[in-house]
């Protein structure tokens, strides 16, 4: 399809200034494959279907916008749990701050090392599930990302892996412009936890790629920090052989504009993949945008996309989420939710869920609501004593236990939900 | 205990729908007050006027809780200060658990009247030993409020609360309302347990049935926002026997 001319030009000028990270052969043929996917594509404007709602102006001009700093004064996320921890700050991985890359039945390797070497198993993924991942719906920026980010982990378990693997990516200039990509490789019955803090940078893009074969479980844990000027766009693809398991939560707080996507594909039998999300956003320059796609092309096949947003003061919240299901994926069991907590009339969420059904015995369902707290019960709680702002934020975190619910690790959900106290005590 | 005086009310949303409309009523420490009426006489709107419900406006009058102006506090203010309701309708509360929701409102009363919370080991003793009285069990505690309880389990867990909370001045607001024989009986004992000489009752109900198992010490007719006639237990099997008409009548 023959761009139109405006986009062409833009988006020739915008890649006119960007060179390529060396490496190996195939690490160079990767990124020039991803340049010309891009290029082919065109950056996205609002006027493309999938960003209509989100403007992506700021995620690709050249030189990011700036983004203060911003101590809240918390203790960093996860940093009671025996994890192996990997830390990027802006970027630039900080060797002395991170554990070794090693641990039992797991290879940790930096991107930066592996894509400079003629042999390695990552070459077989980098770019491979993004490039996939472009049909039906574009994603130019994760083909952005694939191109020009030199560094970011690799990961392969090889059994259950006890220790979660945390990234923790640190914000400390005010004009740090990020791009990382993250590979994860799950072998036949192995498991593995990641965990992902940030800020991270001013503007900071992440593409993790994630290949679960037979049995295999994957658990993913984010927390997008609580920066009020950063900007983040985030792509996760996942691919799930059979009976295998994928799960994905990610806790958004802050930020001027959040956009994360997540495709995820379904090819063997019996998969599972639920992804959940959890936002609070304050505030007229907050938005926050989750796009989901989840294709079912396989048996039995079980789905779950659950998000919650919380906006007040004309925060922004968006979601689009789809679940298709090819030919042939019999018995699929897809659910599909989402909801908004506006806190007064200035707050906007956004909603478009798609259904698209090919098979003839499934079940999916899906619905999509927007409320006020419920007054009946605000009154309630304030009957039995309980002060109106306490009353408030025991309802705004009783809304977001649904999403919370869907990480199984009690400790690390617990964690999560301190943050969120923590959040709207500061805004008491 | 509570001192109601001339009591006036109407809806916030609109004036001309006048519900309470002079209303007086005095209850002492350790008495049980019963005020029956027909539909629509104004017992709920009582109520939610008394413990501070958004939607009414007060035109006149005034009620007091131990000499202090109950109309102009907050609704948290006013439990603190040992004012409770028993719904009607208990409220339905997905994602909080009846354990956090019991401790959360216990403590924030200790802390509005200055006292120590109470620390979780002692909460949690307290509560079992409470909720095994009314024969209420771990999971139901576990659940989120009311999420799911039968009309019986419902009002438990208002009686429960009542038992954590201690109050002085309870009013119950139709507890007996989609309750079954054995299910009022317990409530009633639940009630009946929590009766002392410092804490007073005022029972809203449409039937006799209840005030069996909650013997009232006083029984008030509420007709068109007014207490048209008080009496005692006696008052109560007389609007049994003869409905509210012949009462009406007499007031009219």
């Amino acid at each position: 399809m023959a761009l139109a001319k405006l986009k062409q030009d833009a988006t020739l000028a915008r890649l006119a200034g960007i060179t390529l990270p060396e490496g190996a052969t195939w690490a160079t043929a990767a990124r020039s494959d991803a340049l010309a996917r891009l290029s082919a594509m065109g950056l996205p404007t609002r006027r493309d279907e999938y960003w209509r709602y989100t403007d992506p102006a700021s995620l690709i001009v050249a030189d990011a916008p700036p983004a203060a700093l911003f101590d809240n004064g918390e203790a960093p996320l996860f940093a009671g749990v025996d994890r192996i921890a990997l830390v990027f700050v802006d970027g630039v991985f900080d060797a002395a701050q991170s554990d070794d890359l090693a641990g039992a039945g797991i290879e940790i390797h930096r991107l930066a090392d592996v894509a400079q070497r003629d042999i390695h198993w990552a070459k077989d993924l980098y770019g491979t599930l993004e490039s996939r991942g472009q049909h039906p719906v574009e994603r130019p920026l994760a083909a952005l990302n694939t191109a020009i980010a030199s560094d970011g982990i690799v990961i392969r378990a090889t059994a259950k892996v006890q220790k979660p693997v945390h990234l923790v990516y640190l914000h400390q200039s005010e004009t740090s412009d990020v791009t990382l990509h993250n590979l994860v490789r799950i072998e036949a019955g192995a498991s593995l936890t990641l965990l992902e803090t940030g800020p991270g940078a001013a503007r900071l893009s992440t593409c993790l790629e994630v290949d679960i074969a037979d049995a295999g479980q994957f658990h993913h844990i984010r927390a997008q920090g609580s920066d009020h000027e950063r900007r983040a766009v985030t792509h996760c693809f996942a691919q799930l052989a059979a009976e295998s398991v994928f799960k994905s939560f990610t806790l958004t707080f802050n930020g001027v504009l959040t956009r994360n996507e997540c495709v995820i594909d379904m090819r063997g039998d019996d998969a599972v993949a639920h992804v959940a999300g959890a936002c609070v956003g304050d505030g007229g320059d907050f938005h926050h945008d989750d796009t989901v796609f989840v294709t079912h092309d396989a048996l039995r096949g079980e789905s779950r996309q659950v998000f919650k947003k919380v906006l007040r003061n004309g925060a922004v919240g968006v979601f689009q989420g789809k679940i298709l299901v090819k030919q042939g994926a019999q018995k699929t069991d897809g659910y599909q939710i989402s909801q908004s907590l506006l806190l007064d009339d200035d707050s906007q969420f956004l909603a478009k869920p798609e259904l698209e059904i090919y098979a003839d015995d499934v079940a999916c369902s899906h619905g999509s609501t927007t409320g006020a707290i419920d007054e009946t019960a605000l009154f309630y709680l304030r009957s039995r004593g309980v002060p109106m702002e306490a009353a408030r934020n025991l309802l705004t975190l009783s809304f977001l236990a649904e999403a919370l619910a869907e990480i199984e690790d009690q400790a690390l959900a617990e964690e999560l939900q301190t943050r969120l106290e923590g959040w709207l005590a500061r805004r008491a | 205990m509570l001192e109601i005086n001339n009591l006036h009310a109407e809806l916030e949303t609109d004036a001309d729908v006048t519900i309470l409309k002079g209303l007086t009523l005095s209850i002492k420490p350790g008495e049980v007050h019963a005020i029956m009426g027909p539909n629509g006489s104004g017992k709920s709107t009582l109520s939610y006027v008394l413990s501070g419900k958004d939607g009414y406006s007060v035109t006149a009058g005034s009620a007091m809780l131990e000499g202090v102006d109950l109309l102009e506090m907050e609704p948290e203010e006013r439990a603190a200060a040992g004012l409770f309701l028993a719904f009607q309708y208990p409220v339905e509360i997905p994602g909080v658990g009846n354990m956090t929701f019991l401790r959360t409102a216990v403590n924030a009363q200790r802390k509005a009247r200055g006292e120590e919370e109470l620390s979780a080991g002692d909460f949690l003793k307290e509560v079992r030993a409470k909720a095994k009285d009314l024969q209420i069990d771990a999971d139901m505690l576990k659940r989120p409020v009311n999420v799911g309880f039968s009309g019986g389990e419902k009002k438990r867990n208002e009686i429960l609360q009542m038992a954590m909370l201690e109050p002085k001045m309870c009013i119950l607001d139709e507890t007996d309302s989609g309750l079954d024989v054995d299910a009022m009986k317990l409530v009633a004992d639940g009630v009946n347990a929590l009766r002392s000489e410092n804490r007073s009752f005022l029972v809203i109900t449409h039937y006799q049935r209840l005030l069996d198992h909650i013997k009232p010490d006083f029984v008030h007719i509420l007709a068109d926002g007014k207490i048209i006639k008080s009496g005692g237990p006696e008052l109560a099997l007389e609007v049994e026997n003869n409905g509210y008409a012949d009462i009406l009548a007499g007031a009219a």
